[in-house]
């Protein structure tokens, strides 16, 4: 038999149909929805006179739109309350599960599919979200569609697919003291671009990548999305299987021992064939930051602006554009540059890893004056988790207070927006122009920086303090 | 969605020779609030089309009247980011129904193609003659021939072929989508889940 690809083996499994000169129709597992990308595929839906094929199969939060403080009163923004309460609406209509706000299940979605067990190895996963790349941590083919397939899946439980090419990024050996997920992540950005992934599908690899927990296999390939990859993946482990088993919607008795037998086999033969490969040290990564307007642009924090002079033409421009933005120069050192906000959450850094990390870090010590922090549960959960564990004394004692669940400062939908001009160093995703607010500056680090930052009032390497 | 069928198109091109234009630029996550799909042409770029008095900004490019056409030419991976279709039905509502760059990101593509709207992938040198034809003339038209699937400077006369799945083009020449070829598979899915 032809040796198969991690990636090979989950596709073919849920294959209904080949089209001729087309794209496969693929089954899907399980799908997620929340209130931005979903309101328009119920209403094709209707329109066509189609109801939702599974509705057992999907499960909806709201997460972009809601306010991360004071949750029990009604939405402010007006057009946010009304997408959030067309969700549920929508999800009441089709017999939806429906994780509302202030609930128990609540929370960013690609923090509670993990959390509840819906997301297991060998799964195809989708939602209307870029990040969906997220579940692939547990072995799973999981990518982020657009509304017209949500509409796609809801009317049929499938997708019309390419089947993209694969990529094998292997990252080898011990990870430097300070070194989290997310730097990996964004140093494996930095080195192959943010289109260096485009048309494939990413299996991380290696000793380096087998050492994370869970939250940080969750964090890496929720940003391979970034490198342009459809999604990132990484067979399932032990790990895998510990942090799955026992949960809400996991298998039991004899249904585990029949899952897990199927499980062990979800990884690539020794002798697949990998249509691009990359291979990383672990030694030469240090705890990473960026600097500029996409999630490439990311330097070790003991770095210097890199200066233009290789480039030419539109590449010039565009990086020139960038560092104008951001207000930086080439050459500048990053560390010592005063900074304004620090944001911990989302579904990059939103578990309850990066609080624990984030606490350790700024025990006995004290936010810095000049710094606005929003420190932000990915889900109520990890928000109870948090108040179990006694880190938010910690972080009450450090001037740090505890938001409720959402996307928050990712992106600028909710209340959580940082101001023109100023400097936010985010655990999330994404340094595009305005991602967190109109002008707003975001610099991408891992929750360890962050904190390192929230103490000091600028960018200071984390290392310093370990 | 219906959108309109695409055959061939004659323009002119408005040009944006930035690369790695993500969907965050192409609409912002504030603009993605409505529940219904129009008006989101009227926020497409918005925070590179305005300024925050909401005065348009003149030296970029869709607030130059010397450019026009249903033909948008972008830098080098387009569309990156945010997986939000408001994307691809900003693009539509302003009126553009090709898009030419020689690198798209995976979801726009998909959301594009899903939506009337035609990606043209062209090599980085014949897209720097594109931009180069629009400088020497506004006015520069430019033919999309889908069924021929070749882009045609018409001033120079010279040409590219671009590739596009034939299932996709298919959808694209006659307004159809993948939602009418999925229902009408009710029976072989429901064979798929009975395995």
């Amino acid at each position: 038999m032809k040796a198969k690809t991690l990636f090979d083996k989950i596709w073919d499994a849920h294959v209904v149909k080949e089209v001729e000169g087309g794209p496969s129709v693929l089954y899907i597992d399980q799908h997620l929805i929340h209130e931005v990308t979903s309101p328009v595929a119920f209403l094709g839906l209707e329109s066509r006179g189609l109801k939702v094929l599974r509705p057992e199969k999907t499960v909806a939060t709201p997460d972009h739109n809601v306010p991360t403080i004071n949750q029990h009163l009604s939405i402010k923004d007006e057009l946010s309350r009304h997408q959030v309460e067309m969700l549920k609406r929508n999800c009441e209509k089709h017999g939806i599960v429906h994780h509302g706000l202030g609930s128990d299940g609540h929370g960013v979605v690609h923090i509670i599919g993990p959390e509840m067990g819906l997301t297991k190895p060998g799964m195809t996963i989708v939602c209307g979200d870029s990040h969906t790349s997220t579940h692939g941590a547990f072995g799973a083919i999981a990518f982020g569609i657009g509304t017209s397939e949500v509409e796609m899946v809801l009317a049929s439980q499938c997708i019309m697919q390419p089947k993209p090419k694969k990529m094998l990024i292997s990252v080898n050996g011990k990870l430097n003291k300070g070194v989290t997920a997310k730097d990996i992540a964004l140093y494996v950005i930095a080195q192959i671009s943010t289109s260096g992934g485009t048309g494939h599908f990413v299996e991380f690899a290696g000793s380096a990548i087998e050492s994370l927990s869970m939250e940080g296999r969750m964090t890496l390939c929720n940003m391979s999305i970034e490198c342009g990859a459809r999604g990132g993946m990484i067979a399932p482990d032990q790990t895998t299987f510990d942090y799955v088993k026992g949960r809400q919607f996991a298998p039991k008795g004899e249904e585990w021992d029949n899952a897990l037998a199927y499980w062990k086999t979800l990884k690539s033969d020794a002798d697949a064939v990998f249509d691009t490969l990359y291979e990383f040290d672990a030694a030469n990564i240090e705890p990473m930051i960026t600097f500029g307007t996409n999630p490439g642009m990311g330097i070790g924090i003991s770095q210097y602006v890199p200066n233009s002079d290789k480039l030419t033409g539109n590449d010039k421009l565009t990086y020139e554009k960038s560092l104008k933005y951001m207000g930086y120069d080439q050459g500048d050192k990053m560390v010592g540059k005063q900074i304004d906000y620090v944001f911990v959450g989302s579904c990059t850094n939103g578990r309850i890893e990066d609080f624990r990390a984030f606490a350790a870090f700024v025990n006995g010590k004290k936010k810095a004056a000049n710094v606005t922090a929003w420190i932000v549960p990915g889900s109520r959960a990890v928000e109870k988790q948090i108040i179990a564990e006694g880190l938010v004394e910690i972080l009450n004692e450090a001037g740090f207070e505890l938001r409720q669940p959402g996307c928050s400062a990712c992106l600028a939908m909710n209340d959580d927006k940082i101001p023109e001009g100023k400097y936010s160093v985010s655990t999330s995703n994404r340094n595009f122009e305005g991602r967190q607010g109109p002008g707003a500056r975001t610099l991408l680090a891992s929750p360890l920086t962050a904190a390192a930052a929230a103490v000091t009032g600028r960018i200071t390497d984390p290392r310093e303090f370990l | 969605m219906s959108y309109d069928k695409f055959t061939t198109l004659t323009s002119p091109a408005v040009p944006l020779p930035i690369e790695n234009i993500d969907t965050d630029q192409i609409i912002p996550a504030r603009f993605l609030k409505a529940v219904e799909r129009k008006g989101f042409g009227d926020n497409l770029f918005r925070d590179w089309r305005y300024d925050k008095n909401n005065q348009p900004i003149a030296d970029f490019p869709l607030n130059k009247a010397k450019y026009s056409g249903k033909i948008l030419v972008g830098g080098k991976n387009f569309g990156s980011g945010s997986s939000r279709e408001h994307a691809a039905w900003a693009i539509y509502d302003y009126g553009f129904r090709v898009v030419v760059s020689s690198f798209f990101a995976d979801i726009f593509q998909g959301n594009a193609l899903n939506n009337g709207i035609l990606p043209v992938v062209v090599s980085p040198e014949f897209l720097e003659k594109i931009f180069t034809a629009i400088e020497a003339d506004n006015n520069s038209q430019f033919e999309v021939d889908l069924q021929n699937q070749k882009f045609t400077i018409c001033a120079t006369g010279e040409s590219a072929d671009f590739t596009i799945n034939p299932y996709k083009k298919h959808c694209l020449t006659h307004g159809l989508d993948d939602i009418d070829y999925l229902v009408n598979m009710k029976e072989e899915i429901a064979a798929f889940e009975a395995k």
